[in-house]
């Protein structure tokens, strides 16, 4: 009998036993609308069974009972006993029917046409002409079965349902044992106990042997979470035109039902990844020599007291110039920076949010949500995700996770004074390091480039962090440490420990709530000598530190602190072109969606303006240079794309020249409409060009739909909130150039919590409209109380109605403007500021 | 503090002459921080231990004074003079723990001395004098005349409500 059918009959024998007290209780109160709810979800689940296990006589059976009860429980049909009679009698013919099943693997053969007429008859309203009478002939076919079979089956006796709590209790109980044993061996070694040595082995041994025997009823094979990966994968080609191998090993491969369900929508967002845009379709993959069937392969194994999950494709591998290209486009990482990276460290900016390489968004993937979540999810349940990628060749995802939550192994440290736990998944050497400048017995030491620690370990540089730095703790000028290497993420980087003890198993308990926020801990836990010790998170750590693209990645998305926020004196991405004139002109990349030649044959007229037929609605095109002319003949025109909430236009420019990371120092400008100002970038004077104006001439309803932002201070320190990227972009330029130090955030939880880390600014810009806490929310928080009570808070709203005014000074604003007009915010800046800064 | 009403039975066993709680009396625990007294409802209290090893815990709030184990169970300790912004407590006076339950949590307040489980009248209760510093204001459920000293009913939700 095969597996599925075994799992049917178990929650058939449960269902019956329910739908019969159920049907019983409903007899006797006909109003009881949940009871009939139960019993009619009941009969519909074992119908829908049947139809995809292909039991037809059941099912028709189960089909004839769930119509009369459709009809009660949607009050067309009184509940009356004799119904109730037809229908219990409906029901022993499922259980006949299951007994057979399950003695012969086979539906027996029999005729239920008597019993499904009478069924219909009720549904119908008419009564029964001989109600008991009418499953007589049927029955005696089946009856011999059913005595064969006693009620609940042999099938149904092998097998116990307990509750998952139940499970948690006892692996918790076990946990609290193992503690305790551990305990107990700490204090035999201690006090050299002899009479209590042997039965202290023996319990030992039994505790393991329990431990292990409580996990297992927690362990299921990971093939359960892969189970509808062929059905997907199918549906997949089919879909797409492509031709796919799935290819599953290791499926026995047992893990934690914890760990099961919180991997499993990950697995299924790579595999659908991989057949989406890994495998190529049949003929790119005939044009590039290879099989026309693409192959994915799930692969998992034990190793080490973890699971390793691999899902790989012979497909086109990953675009690294295209994530190259995207990285830079979204401000993940500078030019320079990109040119520093390897191939690895590239990959792993898929993994930061909203990153998609999809050239087109399909309904399978490509939307920009996804590996983040993925990653995220994997390292909730302490894993870590790996990826390798030959272009042309295919990519692998290698996915490490700990066999259980519940107990995991970590090596005991001290810094500061202070003992933790690491956990060892993390780690992958311990180097003991030589202190201060003193070269010893070739042991390495760790040495400083300004105040940065770094370690020469083989042929790298590792950055290394000060675990008590990190933790505040005073710091043991110690003669000598340890360097624990980590490996988080694709990115190495060091712990600096005083100490190190052994290793430990240990059970991770959670903190208390009021401990939630430190995030450099992922719970805490009794140590065998009975003292409590924090444990460290990985993860946590590699964030903090800022080690790793990745870990920028994430704090941008969580919004303020160090490398994220868009400070107008950090770096910039510049696109420097030509228009007009010979000055070059310059526009922050991050702003500019595309770049396109356009053929000058395009580009068509409406009214004045020139327009060019752009993915499939029309782009308003505005010229830089005041004497635009038409392109001759066959020539292009280039054109930098804006685009906001599905809106584009184009700027007309004359050449593109470059793009530069500078740090900017913008001096105003002479007033000329269209530039904010001028700064000295690449060695020549680059007029920097105000793109609000340039989308003004765009089309006025571009903006409304969309929001702007703004702030900055002597230089007055301002803040912007702000969710759009674009706006952000646009006003912290305009706002550096008229004098002010601006730091933006995408959030106003990401301004709150720069207000919980004790920053400070002179005026806050707050946009209206963002999803979450929305601008007036936010204007009532800050003004509950706390640092930033009494800052002058200025809404920036496309609505600016006398309503939506009235609204946001309620809500605690200083002033409303506008969004879009930047005179009126440079003018209530100045006033919010008062006399001091403008001067 | 939902548990304004009648103590448990068990309790009520436990008590000298069972009779002596009254429905409008509640029972509470006396303890002092600072020389300043204050109470609890017994209720909530699950133990009272002497001087334990607590471990710190960095970057926590500094009201938070570490954890402790107690039988297997992880305690965090708060420290009720840094938390009620009370000067700090010389090295050599060692803290008593007073353990109390929220939300399924255990907690551990440390105190300078505990003193003893007295019904109190809750008509005896004065309000708060609206001279009373707004954050005690905050953390006080009123204030009770006893003749040696004042009582202050400590709020335990507002008291754990850190950071």
């Amino acid at each position: 009998m095969d597996d599925l059918l075994a799992d049917f009959l178990t929650e058939t024998h449960e269902g019956l036993t329910a739908l019969d007290s159920a049907l019983v209780r409903l007899e006797r109160t006909p109003d009881d609308h949940p009871t009939l709810s139960e019993v009619f979800r009941l009969v519909h689940t074992i119908k829908g069974t049947c139809g995809f296990l292909g039991l037809p006589r059941l099912e028709k059976v189960a089909h004839a009972a769930e119509n009369v009860l459709g009809r009660y429980r949607d009050g067309a049909l009184q509940v009356t006993p004799a119904g109730i009679t037809t229908i219990l009698s409906a029901l022993d013919r499922v259980k006949l029917i299951v007994a057979g099943l399950e003695a012969t693997g086979r539906e027996p053969a029999g005729d239920d046409a008597a019993l499904i007429a009478d069924l219909d008859a009720a549904s119908e309203g008419r009564g029964i002409a001989v109600p008991d009478a009418a499953e007589a002939p049927a029955s005696p076919a089946a009856e011999p079965a059913a005595e064969a079979v006693p009620e609940g089956g042999a099938v149904a006796a092998q097998t116990i349902r307990v509750s998952v709590d139940v499970l948690e209790d006892l692996m918790m109980l076990v946990s609290e044992l193992v503690l305790t044993r551990n305990q107990l061996l700490q204090l035999a070694r201690a006090n050299q106990a002899d009479a209590f040595a042997v039965p202290l082995q023996r319990l030992s041994h039994i505790t393991s042997d329990l431990q292990e025997g409580v996990m297992k009823t927690r362990m299921q094979p990971i093939g359960n979470a892969w189970a509808k990966l062929p059905r997907l994968v199918r549906d997949l080609a089919h879909e797409l035109g492509k031709k796919i191998d799935l290819d599953m090993r290791g499926a026995n491969t047992e893990l934690d039902r914890q760990v099961l369900e919180l991997i499993r929508d990950p697995l299924t967002h790579m595999v659908r990844n991989s057949a989406d845009h890994g495998l190529e379709g049949p003929a790119d993959r005939r044009a590039a020599g290879k099989p026309e069937t693409g192959r994915i392969l799930l692969n998992a194994y034990h190793e080490g007291g973890h699971i390793i999950i691999e899902i790989g494709d012979d497909g086109r591998g990953l675009p690294i110039e295209r994530i190259r290209g995207k990285a830079l486009a979204n401000g993940l990482a500078t030019e320079a920076e990109l040119a520093q990276m390897n191939e690895r460290e590239i990959l792993r900016f898929i993994f930061a949010p909203g990153f998609s390489t999809a050239q087109q968004v399909t309904s399978v993937s490509g939307r920009g949500v996804g590996m983040d979540v993925v990653k995220t999810n994997i390292e909730k349940i302490g894993g870590t995700v790996e990826l390798v990628s030959k272009e042309g060749r295919g990519a692998t995802f290698t996915i490490k996770i700990p066999l259980t939550l519940a107990i995991v192994s970590a090596l005991i440290v001290e810094a500061g004074g202070e003992r933790f736990a690491l956990p060892q998944i993390g780690v992958v050497e311990l180097v003991r390091v030589a202190a201060g400048g003193a070269v010893q017995d070739g042991a390495p030491r760790i040495e400083h480039i300004k105040d940065a620690p770094v370690l020469r370990l083989r042929d790298r540089l590792l950055p290394l962090v000060s675990l008590a730095g990190l933790l505040r703790l005073p710091a043991t000028p110690g003669e000598a440490g340890f360097v624990a290497v980590m490996q988080v993420g694709g990115q190495a980087f060091g712990i600096i420990l005083d100490r190190v003890f052994d290793t430990e198993e240990i059970v991770v308990k959670p903190v208390a709530p009021i401990l939630r926020h430190v995030t450099m801990f992922s719970g805490n836990t009794i140590l065998g000598d009975g003292s409590v010790i924090m444990i460290l998170d990985p993860n946590g750590i590699a964030r903090a530190t800022g080690v790793g693209a990745d870990a920028a990645g994430a704090e941008q998305r969580r919004g303020p602190p160090s490398g994220s926020s868009l400070r107008s004196d950090s770096r910039t991405s510049l696109l420097l072109f030509r228009a007009g004139d010979a000055t070059p002109k310059a526009v922050p990349l991050g702003l500019v969606a595309r770049l396109e030649d356009i053929p000058a044959e395009r580009i068509e007229m409406s009214g004045a303006t020139p327009v060019v037929q752009y993915r499939g609605a029309l782009m308003p095109l505005i010229p830089v240079s005041s004497g635009w002319m038409r392109p001759e003949g066959t020539a292009r025109q280039a054109v930098l794309v804006f685009t906001e909430n599905g809106c584009a236009m184009g700027l007309m420019v004359d050449e593109i020249l470059d793009v530069l990371d500078e740090r900017l120092t913008i001096q105003p400008g002479s007033g000329r409409p269209g530039f904010i100002g001028s700064a000295v970038v690449a060695g020549s004077v680059t007029e920097l060009i105000d793109t609000a104006f340039w989308l003004a001439q765009g089309g006025e309803d571009w903006f409304r739909a969309a929001r702007p932002a703004a702030a900055a201070a002597s230089r007055p320190q301002l803040l912007l909130v702000e969710d759009s990227a674009f706006f952000r972009h646009l006003v912290v330029p305009s706002l550096a150039a008229a004098g002010f130090d601006v730091t933006a955030v995408d959030s106003a939880a990401a301004a709150l919590r720069m207000r919980e880390e004790g920053a400070r600014f002179d005026a806050v810009v707050s946009d209206i409209e963002m999803p979450e806490m929305d601008g007036i929310a936010f204007a009532r928080a800050l003004r509950a109380g706390g640092a930033w009570a009494e800052v002058p808070l200025i809404a920036l709203s496309s609505r600016a109605e006398p309503a939506d005014v009235a609204r946001g000074r309620d809500a605690g604003f200083t002033d409303y403007v506008a969004k879009y007009d930047r005179e009126a915010l440079m003018q209530s800046l100045a006033d919010c500021l008062a006399a001091p800064l403008v001067g | 503090m939902q548990q304004t009403t009648t103590p448990a039975p068990a309790l009520r066993d436990a008590m000298p002459p069972p009779r002596a709680v009254r429905d409008e009396e509640q029972v509470f625990l006396t303890m002092t921080v600072a020389a300043q007294g204050c109470a609890v409802p017994v209720l909530l209290v699950r133990d009272v231990l002497g001087p334990q090893a607590i471990t710190r815990i960095p970057l926590a709030p500094g009201e938070v004074a570490g954890s402790l184990n107690l039988r297997g169970r992880i305690v965090t300790a708060v420290d009720l003079r840094l938390r009620l912004g009370l000067p700090p407590r010389d090295a050599n006076i060692l803290p008593m723990s007073v353990v109390v339950e929220q939300a399924g949590e255990l907690y551990s307040l440390l105190v300078d001395e505990v003193g003893e489980v007295i019904p109190l009248p809750v008509e005896g209760f004065e309000p708060n004098p609206p001279t009373l510093d707004a954050f005690w204001r905050d953390i006080s459920r009123g204030v009770q005349r006893q003749e040696q000293r004042l009582l202050i009913a400590l709020d335990i939700d507002r008291v754990l409500a850190i950071g």
